[in-house]
C-alpha cells in the first residue's frame, strides 16, 4: 500500500520535473506572473498544475511563497477578482506581490487540490530550491539531486547551472549533473566518461558509493572510468584521515609533552620519583582560576591577557612550593628512591586534599580568551585554535628549557651536579641550592603545563592524577636523562594513541598503548635514547 | 623436607602472631555467637565484618612485604592480583545468585541480562563450581604475576622502572574493567551476592566462618612468608634485595628466584582479595585503581619493612586509622595519610616493629638495620 502510494508521487513528480523540463526553455518572464495567477483562478486542477509549472521556473521573487503556501494549503482565490491572495492567518496577501489586502472580495475560497496536485507542488518545491536566492538552499536542492539522479531534473539542473555564480554552488550542480547524466543509459559513452570523472571532486564517501554502484550493463569504458575515480576519491580520503589522525596525534602529543616535561627534569634530570608531579600542574590551572576570577572581578576587559598573566605566576606559584618540598622533604631522602616515591605520593594526597578544602570537590571554570576559540579550515582538516596554541606553547616551553639547561650558567651547574656530585661540590658550585633550584625548575614547568591543560581539562583536585600515570610512561619510555627523548616519546605515544583510537576504541587504545610500553621496557629498560657512558651508573 | 620447611618459619615473633591469631579468631567469633548484645566484651556483626576486612588487608600486605621488604621488588600494582582474586571470588557468588536475580534469569548475571547478551561468556563458563573458582582466585593472579615477572626480571628491569611499570600494569586493568565489553560487570562491578556454598551471605553465622577463614587464612599466609623467608630460599632473596649483581655473579639464577617470589606473593594477595569480597558484599573496578595498591605500600611501611609482622600490624593500624578519621574528620583523612607517607619514611624508616625490634631487641633474629634502598639510585 505504502510503496504503491510512494511510486505514485514518484511518477507525479516525474510529470511536474518534465514540465518544469519543458517550460524552462521558454521561461515566463518574471512581469508576466499575472498569466500564471489566472490559471489558479479557474478552479480547475489541470490549470494548477501548469500554473506551478511555470511558477517553478519563473525565477519570480514571489514564486516559491506561492507555492509554498499551496503546499500549506493557504493559497485562495477569488473569480471576480481573478486575483490570489495568501492566509497568513492574519489577514490575506496578493499573492503577487505580498501586499495586504485590506478589503478581500467575498468569493475567496480554497485553491482546491487532490493528490495529483500535492505530488506536483512538492516536486515543485525541490526545483524551485535550485533557484532559491539562497546559494546555501540551493547547494542543498543540488546535493538533493545528486543522491536522488532523478533523470528529469537534467534541464533544471541545466538552466540553474547557466546562470549559477556562486562557485560552490556551482560546483555542487557539475557534480549532481555528472551523477545525473553517469546514470542515464541513453547518454553518449563519452559523456558518461566525462561524467565519471567529474564526480571526483566531490570527494565524498557517497560519491565512491554512487560510482560503485553503476549497473554491470554499462559500457566497459564507463564502468571503468567510474572505478578508478572511486579508487582516486579513497586514496584521497584516507589521506585526509591519516592527516586528521596525525594532527590529533600532535595535539594529545603535546599535551603529554607539556604535563611530562617538568618530569623530564625532575625524574629524567635528578632521579626523583615526584608523584606530586601531577598536583604541580593542578596548582598552576587552580593559579589560572584564581587570575581570571580577578580578571572577572576587577579588571574584566584584561581577559584575554589571563593566560599570559597566568603563566609566569603559575610557574612562581608550583615553582616554589617545589623547592619547599625539597628543602623539606626529599633532600633527606636522596639514594632512596623508593622511600622517595612513598613521600612524594603522600604529599601529592595531602595538596589534593587542600586545595579540595580550599577551592571545593568541584571542577571550576576557566574560560578560554577569543585568541584561542574558534577554528579553521585547511584542506579538510578542522583546526581548533586552542589546540593550535596548545602545540606551539609545548614547544616553546620545550625550547625554553633546552636553552635553560645548554645556555645559562645555571643550567651548567644543573647538569655538572646531576653527573658528578662531588666533583662538581669539589669546583665550589653549592650542590644544596643546585638541586633546590633544578626540583624548582620541574615543577615550575609542571605549574605553566597547568595553566595550558586548564583550558581543555577539568580544573578539579583530580587534574594531576588524571596525567602522572602517562608523564611517567613518556619519560620512561623516551628515555630518562634526555629531553629530546621526552619530546619523540611524548609525540610517538600521542600519534600511536591517536591511531589505535579508531581501531581498538578510546580505552583498548590505551590500554594497547600502556601494554606496548611495559613490553617496550622490557626490551629496552634505560628508554628509547639511553644515556650512555660512565654517568648512567653513578 | 616439607616439614622443616614449615617448622623453620615457627620463629618466635611468627609464632607469637598466629597464636595472637588464633585467639582473635576464636575470640572474636565466640564473642559474636554466644555473648549477650550488651556485654562490654560482645563484638556487633558489624565490628566483626570490619575486622574481617582488615584481615583481608592484612594477608594483602604480608604478600606485599614478602617480595617488597625481603626482595626489594616495590610492587606499585598488588592491589591488581587482590582485585583478580576479589573478581574470581564475586564471579563464583554471581553465578549462585540464579533466578534470583532482578531479571531471573538462571544462568546469566543480571548486567549480561541487562546488556542484552545470550550466552555466557567463556570467561564465566565454569565459575558456578566452588573449586574451580577457587583454583582460578589462585591461578590467574599467579598467572599473571608469572608472566609479568617473568618478562620483567629476565630483562632486569629493577628499583622504580619496575615499580612505574607495576602501577601501569595495574591502570591498564583498571582501564579495561571498566568496559563493558570485557564481561565483568563494567562500572558497577559485581554485587548483590545471596550465598556462598549454599549458606545466605548475609547470615550472621555465615559472616562468623568467613571471619574465622580469614583469620585462619592470615595466619597460614604469615606462616607460609615466615617459612620461605627463612629457608635457604629466603636467604636468597635476601642476598638479592642487598646486592643483586653479586647474588648474579655468585651463580643464583636472579630473575627465576624473583619470579617465584612475586608469583606466590601474587596468590596470597589473591586469596586475600577472594576472602574481602564475600565480607564486602562488591568487587569493582575501582579495587584496581593505582592509589590502592600505594596505599598498600604504606601499610608494609608504616608497620615495618622486611618484619611480616609488623606488615600486618601496619594494616590494622592505618586502616583503623581510616575508619576513625573518616568517621569522626572525613576532611583530615588524607592531610592524615599524606603526613603518614612523607613521615614514615623520615622518621621512621623501619617502621613500627623494625623500630621497637631495635629498640627491645624484639624476636629471635639480629636486628638488622635494613638498608631502604638495595638498589643504587638510578
Amino acid at each position: 500500500m505504502l510503496k504503491s502510494i510512494a511510486a505514485a508521487i514518484r511518477r507525479l513528480s516525474l510529470t511536474i520535473v518534465a514540465i518544469v523540463a519543458v517550460t524552462i526553455v521558454q521561461p515566463v518572464l518574471a512581469a508576466d506572473i499575472d498569466g500564471t495567477i489566472q490559471l489558479l483562478t479557474t478552479d480547475g486542477y489541470s490549470d494548477t498544475i501548469e500554473a506551478i509549472g511555470q511558477l517553478s521556473t519563473s525565477g519570480h521573487p514571489r514564486a516559491l511563497a506561492i507555492v509554498q503556501a499551496l503546499s500549506d494549503g493557504k493559497l485562495q482565490f477569488s473569480d471576480s477578482a481573478k486575483k490570489v491572495y495568501i492566509d497568513t492567518g492574519a489577514g490575506l496577501v496578493d499573492a503577487a506581490t505580498g501586499d495586504a489586502v485590506a478589503t478581500p472580495p467575498a468569493d475567496v475560497s480554497d485553491v482546491r487540490q487532490n493528490n495529483r496536485v500535492r505530488g506536483v507542488v512538492q516536486a515543485a518545491l525541490g526545483a524551485l530550491s535550485l533557484f532559491n536566492p539562497d546559494p546555501q538552499k540551493r547547494r542543498e536542492a543540488a546535493e538533493a539531486v545528486f543522491k536522488s539522479r532523478d533523470e528529469n531534473a537534467l534541464p533544471a539542473i541545466d538552466a540553474s547551472l547557466a546562470k549559477e555564480t556562486v562557485p560552490e554552488v556551482a560546483t555542487a550542480l557539475k557534480i549532481a549533473r555528472a551523477a545525473i547524466v553517469l546514470f542515464k543509459s541513453d547518454a553518449a559513452e563519452a559523456d558518461r566518461v566525462v561524467a565519471a570523472q567529474a564526480i571526483q571532486v566531490a570527494g565524498t564517501q557517497d560519491a565512491v558509493a554512487l560510482l560503485r554502484s553503476l549497473p554491470a550493463d554499462a559500457p566497459k569504458t564507463v564502468v571503468n572510468t567510474a572505478q578508478a575515480s572511486a579508487k582516486t576519491i579513497e586514496n584521497n580520503l584516507a589521506l585526509w584521515s591519516t592527516a586528521q589522525n596525525a594532527w590529533y596525534g600532535l595535539s594529545l602529543g603535546s599535551v603529554l609533552l607539556l604535563a611530562a616535561i617538568g618530569l623530564a627534569i625532575t625524574f629524567g634530570v635528578m632521579g626523583i620519583i615526584n608523584m606530586a608531579h601531577g598536583e604541580m600542574v593542578m596548582l598552576g590551572a587552580y593559579v589560572t582560576f584564581m587570575v581570571q576570577e580577578v580578571i572577572r572581578n576587577h579588571f574584566p576587559s584584561l581577559f584575554d591577557l589571563s593566560l599570559p598573566i597566568a603563566i609566569p605566576l603559575a610557574f612562581i606559584v608550583s615553582g616554589l612550593v617545589g623547592v619547599a618540598i625539597e628543602r623539606t622533604v626529599i633532600r633527606w631522602l636522596y639514594g632512596r628512591p623508593l622511600d622517595t616515591l612513598l613521600a612524594t605520593w603522600g604529599i601529592s594526597l595531602a595538596l589534593q586534599q587542600l586545595v579540595r578544602t580550599t577551592f571545593g570537590a568541584n571542577n571550576r571554570e576557566v574560560g578560554s580568551p577569543s585568541w584561542m576559540s574558534g577554528s579553521f579550515q585547511l584542506g579538510q582538516l578542522s583546526i581548533t585554535w586552542g589546540r593550535m596554541w596548545i602545540i606551539v606553547f609545548a614547544l616553546v616551553v620545550f625550547a625554553g628549557l633546552i636553552l635553560i639547561l645548554k645556555k645559562t650558567p645555571l643550567g651548567l651547574q644543573m647538569r655538572a651536579v646531576t653527573q658528578n656530585r662531588s666533583m662538581a661540590s669539589a669546583m665550589g658550585i653549592p650542590t644544596p641550592w643546585i638541586d633546590a633550584l633544578t626540583f624548582g625548575l620541574g615543577c615550575g614547568i609542571a605549574g605553566i603545563a597547568g595553566v595550558a591543560l586548564s583550558q581543555i581539562d577539568n580544573v578539579s583536585p583530580n587534574l594531576g592524577q588524571g596525567y602522572i600515570i602517562d608523564s611517567f610512561m613518556v619519560v620512561v619510555f623516551g628515555g630518562v636523562g634526555n629531553l629530546w627523548g621526552t619530546l619523540v616519546g611524548a609525540m610517538t605515544l600521542g600519534i600511536v594513541n591517536k591511531f589505535l583510537e579508531p581501531v581498538a576504541g578510546a580505552v583498548l587504545g590505551k590500554i594497547l598503548v600502556l601494554v606496548a610500553i611495559i613490553l617496550f621496557i622490557q626490551k629496552r629498560p634505560r628508554g628509547l635514547f639511553a644515556l650512555k657512558g660512565r654517568a648512567v651508573e653513578a | 623436607m616439607i616439614t622443616s620447611f614449615l617448622l623453620g618459619g615457627l620463629d618466635r615473633k611468627t609464632g607469637i602472631a598466629i597464636l595472637v591469631l588464633a585467639l582473635i579468631g576464636i575470640g572474636v567469633t565466640y564473642s559474636n555467637a554466644f555473648l549477650a548484645d550488651a556485654s562490654p566484651l560482645h563484638v556487633s556483626t558489624g565490628n566483626m565484618l570490619l575486622f574481617g576486612k582488615y584481615a583481608a588487608y592484612a594477608l594483602l600486605a604480608v604478600a606485599l612485604d614478602l617480595v617488597w621488604g625481603y626482595c626489594g621488588i616495590l610492587s606499585l600494582g598488588h592491589g591488581a592480583f587482590f582485585a583478580l582474586g576479589g573478581y574470581a571470588m564475586g564471579m563464583y557468588l554471581m553465578r549462585q545468585i540464579g533466578t534470583r536475580g532482578v531479571y531471573a534469569n538462571p544462568i546469566l548475571p543480571d548486567f549480561m541480562v541487562f546488556l542484552n547478551w545470550k550466552e555466557l561468556p567463556f570467561t564465566w563458563v565454569f565459575f558456578d563450581h566452588f573449586p574451580y573458582a577457587m583454583l582460578m582466585v589462585l591461578l590467574i593472579p599467579g598467572l599473571l604475576a608469572f608472566v609479568f615477572g617473568w618478562f620483567a626480571f629476565r630483562s632486569r628491569v629493577t628499583g622504580v622502572y619496575l615499580s612505574i611499570i607495576t602501577q601501569a600494569m595495574t591502570y591498564a586493568l583498571l582501564l579495561a574493567f571498566f568496559r563493558n565489553d570485557m564481561g565483568f560487570g563494567g562500572n558497577n562491578g559485581l554485587t548483590d551476592f545471596k550465598d556462598v556454598v549454599g549458606y545466605n551471605i548475609q547470615a550472621d553465622s555465615t559472616r562468623r566462618v568467613l571471619f574465622a577463614l580469614t583469620v585462619g587464612f592470615l595466619a597460614v599466609g604469615l606462616w607460609l612468608a615466615s617459612s620461605i623467608v627463612n629457608s635457604k630460599l629466603g636467604k636468597v632473596l635476601i642476598a638479592i634485595r642487598d646486592a643483586e649483581s653479586r647474588t648474579r655473579f655468585i651463580g643464583y639464577r636472579v630473575a627465576e628466584y624473583k619470579t617465584v617470589v612475586f608469583t606466590v606473593s601474587a596468590c596470597m594477595a589473591g586469596v586475600a582479595g577472594a576472602l574481602y569480597v564475600p565480607q564486602v558484599g562488591i568487587i569493582n573496578p575501582s579495587e584496581f585503581s593505582p592509589a590502592n595498591s600505594i596505599e598498600a605500600v604504606i601499610w608494609v611501611a608504616v608497620g615495618g619493612r622486611g618484619t611480616l609482622v609488623g606488615a600486618i600490624i601496619g594494616a590494622v593500624a592505618v586502616n583503623w586509622g581510616k575508619t576513625w578519621f573518616t568517621g569522626v574528620l572525613p576532611e583530615f583523612w588524607l592531610f592524615a595519610l599524606g603526613a603518614l607517607f612523607v613521615a614514615g619514611p623520615l622518621l621512621l624508616p623501619k617502621g613500627i616493629v623494625g623500630t621497637l625490634g631495635g629498640l627491645f631487641s624484639f624476636g629471635n633474629r639480629p636486628s638488622r638495620v635494613v638498608p631502604t634502598s638495595p638498589e643504587p639510585a638510578e
